[in-house]
């Protein structure tokens, strides 16, 4: 054990914090789920990749930089320091592109990790449906063989950034014959393919981060698929692993939030402190965090000695998103009757983005596999509980 | 940068818990409760001959000359068996403090060799904590006064015994005089020793706690796997399922959180008293919702003498209120984090 970092890393870092204190912009970017917000975004993304600095911990010749966990772990903490703009293309970046280290051919990473890195690519997930949510094997969107072709029919939903996105991947059904988790396939596909409907969804915030998007006989080439046709339940598992595992959610980003609780209570403390429980919850909330971070940099250091990702997927998964809510929660405690206001609104100085981060929140236990499901999986693969 | 433990390390407590698994039975542990003193002489032996109550005590006394990284994976697992002795007052704790004396002082010749023997049963009295484990079984009582240290025979001082729920646990009220003879050593030297004691011992109790918890999940699994309702194991049923998992995330999110503490003192570092004092409560938080939700697995069961639950349960509801309560704790904790000055947020966790 040696819970110091080397030179090398401690120049990183310094690196890291230079390139972002002079290039993050000033101004915070709107929305990603606005049109115009969403460019802004697209623009940063085109920016970090100028550095190098998109996706980190890729090989430098699809776009990346080559570096290791610890690394990675150093440029979130940086990143999320520097208040820096949210990642329009964390689907693409963090979900797929794991997925597609491990089961795609050299000529798909080629083709589509580089434009993903820069951003010329942003990508939306397609996983649920509006019979498939928590069972997600009961897919039932078709995807045809038709010579080097899929024909696409169905719809999916919920999906993530698809209103202004270039791309998605999910999974169909290639065998028709087939039930449950046995003959899906993993597809990436244009989400400009004419016979596709994009109908935008309006999340809690009033903003269209969520679409529908209806397949209407959609041609798919075959070389789009990633593994084996049939084999798409469990290289999408792999994925799921990877988002709930370690790499969606870095700790910075709750060690971020958890700093600007402290000092949003450290500035209300004249009517805080009427209530004992919300200094609890600061100080739980800092040291949730903490904890999140230490859990997440054992990891890191496993991994780096050759382990692989077990159970961890879903009990991080449970601790950061109950974790989100409860620190947004003592943040509207502390805010009391201003904490309903827009952030727009003539006397809403103060509030900052805590309204949004709240809303936001509250999607954390339920998206990537319900925290329901993850207790499951726990119970069943980590505890060696029956299934029922 | 590498957060993980040394082959030697995790050797070491692989050896600890093959051996405590045939020698802490649940049903020895019942005996030596039906015992006077709690204690077990063969136990002690024991525990020596494994090298227990040498692991800290510097070699030149006979000992292994071990730290704190070392006792602490040790810890999980006199805390996963509920051990009944005071092997973490004396040859973890005391050997801490006896180590510190001013340089030459008779005591840790006197003493570090015997504990390291496995020979010498030592008990400390500091006011954090109202009673004293162990004193009228112990050859000799280490006490706080007014930060100086000293030292009597358990005949020296009065002792009162209070009876714990605890049954392993001997608990005493020590009421004594501090004297010119019995001081060891004087204020100013014996704050700092006395502060590192109390983290210390903060860590060890972290540790066990994160052993408790663990043991009573491992108690929870058992029986919901064998114990079968509307024709199949509880176990199955996602009501059940549920409350163990909870179980599991506090434990995976304490240890990490305990293993920090553990290097923060055994590389003396400043801000070790705010990482003892989180894990003290991430353990303790974990120990208190095993038992919670294990008893409710159980059952009617949960609720017997008959059912090895009891004695896990008992410990860690002993040990979380010990070596500083949570009000004590959540308040060093607090004293950092509201610090105006203090460095929060990413890029300071180490």
């Amino acid at each position: 054990m040696r819970l110091e970092y080397t030179e090398r890393q401690k120049a990183f870092r310094k690196e890291i914090r230079d390139w972002l204190a002079a290039h993050v912009p000033k101004e915070p970017l709107r929305s990603f789920d606005t049109e115009e917000g969403f460019a802004q975004h697209r623009a940063w993304e085109r920016k970090l990749s100028g550095a190098s600095l998109s996706a980190v911990t890729w090989p430098r010749d699809l776009g990346g930089r080559g570096l290791d966990l610890i690394e990675w772990l150093t440029f979130e903490e940086e990143y999320w320091r520097a208040n820096a703009p949210l990642r329009v293309n964390q689907n693409g970046i963090f979900l797929l592109a794991p997925t597609l280290m491990e089961h795609g051919t050299e000529e798909q990473k080629k083709r589509f990790l580089p434009r993903m890195a820069d951003g010329s690519d942003i990508w939306a997930q397609a996983w649920s449906e509006s019979g498939a949510g928590s069972d997600m094997a009961a897919i039932r969107c078709k995807a045809v063989r038709d010579g080097d072709h899929y024909v696409l029919s169905g719809s999916k939903i919920w999906s993530t950034r698809a209103v202004w996105a270039d791309w998605c991947f999910g999974l169909f059904r290639s065998d028709p014959a087939s039930s449950r988790h046995h003959g899906l396939s993993f597809l990436l596909l244009p989400l400009k393919l004419p016979g596709i409907t994009i109908r935008p969804i309006k999340q809690l915030n009033g903003l269209p981060g969520f679409a529908e998007i209806f397949f209407d006989d959609v041609r798919v080439p075959a070389d789009n698929r990633i593994g084996e046709e049939g084999q798409g339940w469990n290289i999408a598992m792999a994925t799921a692993g990877f988002e709930r595992g370690l790499m969606l959610r870095s700790p910075a980003r709750f060690q971020q939030t958890a700093k600007r609780l402290v000092d949003l209570y450290q500035q209300n403390r004249a009517t805080a402190d009427a209530d004992p429980a919300i200094r609890d919850a600061v100080l739980k909330a800092w040291m949730d965090a903490e904890a999140y971070a230490l859990a997440t940099y054992a990891t890191a250091s496993r991994l780096a000695r050759g382990g692989q990702i077990g159970a961890e997927a879903s009990t991080n998964k449970i601790f950061w998103s109950e974790l989100d809510v409860s620190m947004h929660e003592a943040a509207m405690s502390i805010l009391g009757a201003r904490a309903e206001l827009m952030p727009h609104a003539p006397d809403a100085q103060g509030v900052e983005g805590w309204l949004d981060g709240f809303l936001f929140s509250l999607a954390g236990p339920i998206y990537a596999g319900t925290n329901e499901i993850q207790r499951n999986i726990i119970a069943e693969r980590m505890l060696g509980l029956p299934r029922a | 940068m590498d957060f993980t433990f040394d082959d030697q390390q995790l050797a070491f407590r692989d050896a600890i818990r093959k051996f405590l698994m045939v020698e802490a039975a649940p049903e020895w542990l019942r005996e030596i409760w039906e015992t006077r003193s709690g204690r077990s002489l063969d136990l002690r032996t024991k525990l020596a001959d494994q090298g227990l109550t040498a692991i800290s005590v510097p070699e030149p006394h006979g000992g292994m000359g071990l730290g704190d990284l070392d006792w602490v994976l040790a810890q999980q697992e006199l805390g996963y068996y509920a051990i009944p002795d005071s092997l973490n007052d004396t040859a973890y704790l005391a050997v801490d403090l006896l180590k510190r004396l001013p340089a030459g002082h008779a005591l840790a010749a006197q003493w570090l060799p015997r504990i390291a023997q496995g020979t010498a049963r030592i008990a400390i009295a500091h006011p954090v904590n109202p009673f004293t484990a162990d004193a009228e079984n112990a050859d000799l009582l280490l006490l706080w006064h007014e930060d100086e240290i000293h030292a009597l025979k358990p005949a020296q001082a009065k002792l009162t015994l209070n009876e714990s729920i605890d049954m392993s646990r001997r608990l005493y009220r020590i009421d004594w005089t501090p004297t010119a003879s019995s001081r060891v050593c004087d204020a100013s030297a014996g704050r700092a020793i006395w502060e590192d004691l109390l983290n210390r011992a903060g860590l060890a109790l972290a540790a066990q706690l994160v052993g408790l918890a663990s043991r009573m999940l491992d108690l929870g699994i058992d029986h919901s796997v064998n114990r079968k309702q509307f024709g199949k194991p509880v176990g199955s049923f996602q009501a059940v399922k549920h409350h163990m998992a909870d179980v599991a995330v506090k434990i995976e999110f304490a240890r990490p959180v305990v293993y920090r503490a553990a290097y923060a003192m055994q590389k003396g570092q400043a801000d070790r008293a705010v990482h003892v004092s989180h894990a003290r409560l991430a353990a303790g938080e974990a120990a208190r919702l095993a038992a919670r939700r294990s008893i409710q697995v159980h059952g009617a069961m949960g609720y017997t003498w008959e059912a090895d639950l009891q004695m896990f349960m008992k410990r860690a509801w002993a040990l979380e209120a010990n070596w500083g309560d949570r009000s004590f704790h959540k308040a060093r904790v607090a004293a950092h984090v509201l610090d105006p000055v203090a460095e929060l947020g990413p890029a300071h966790t180490f």
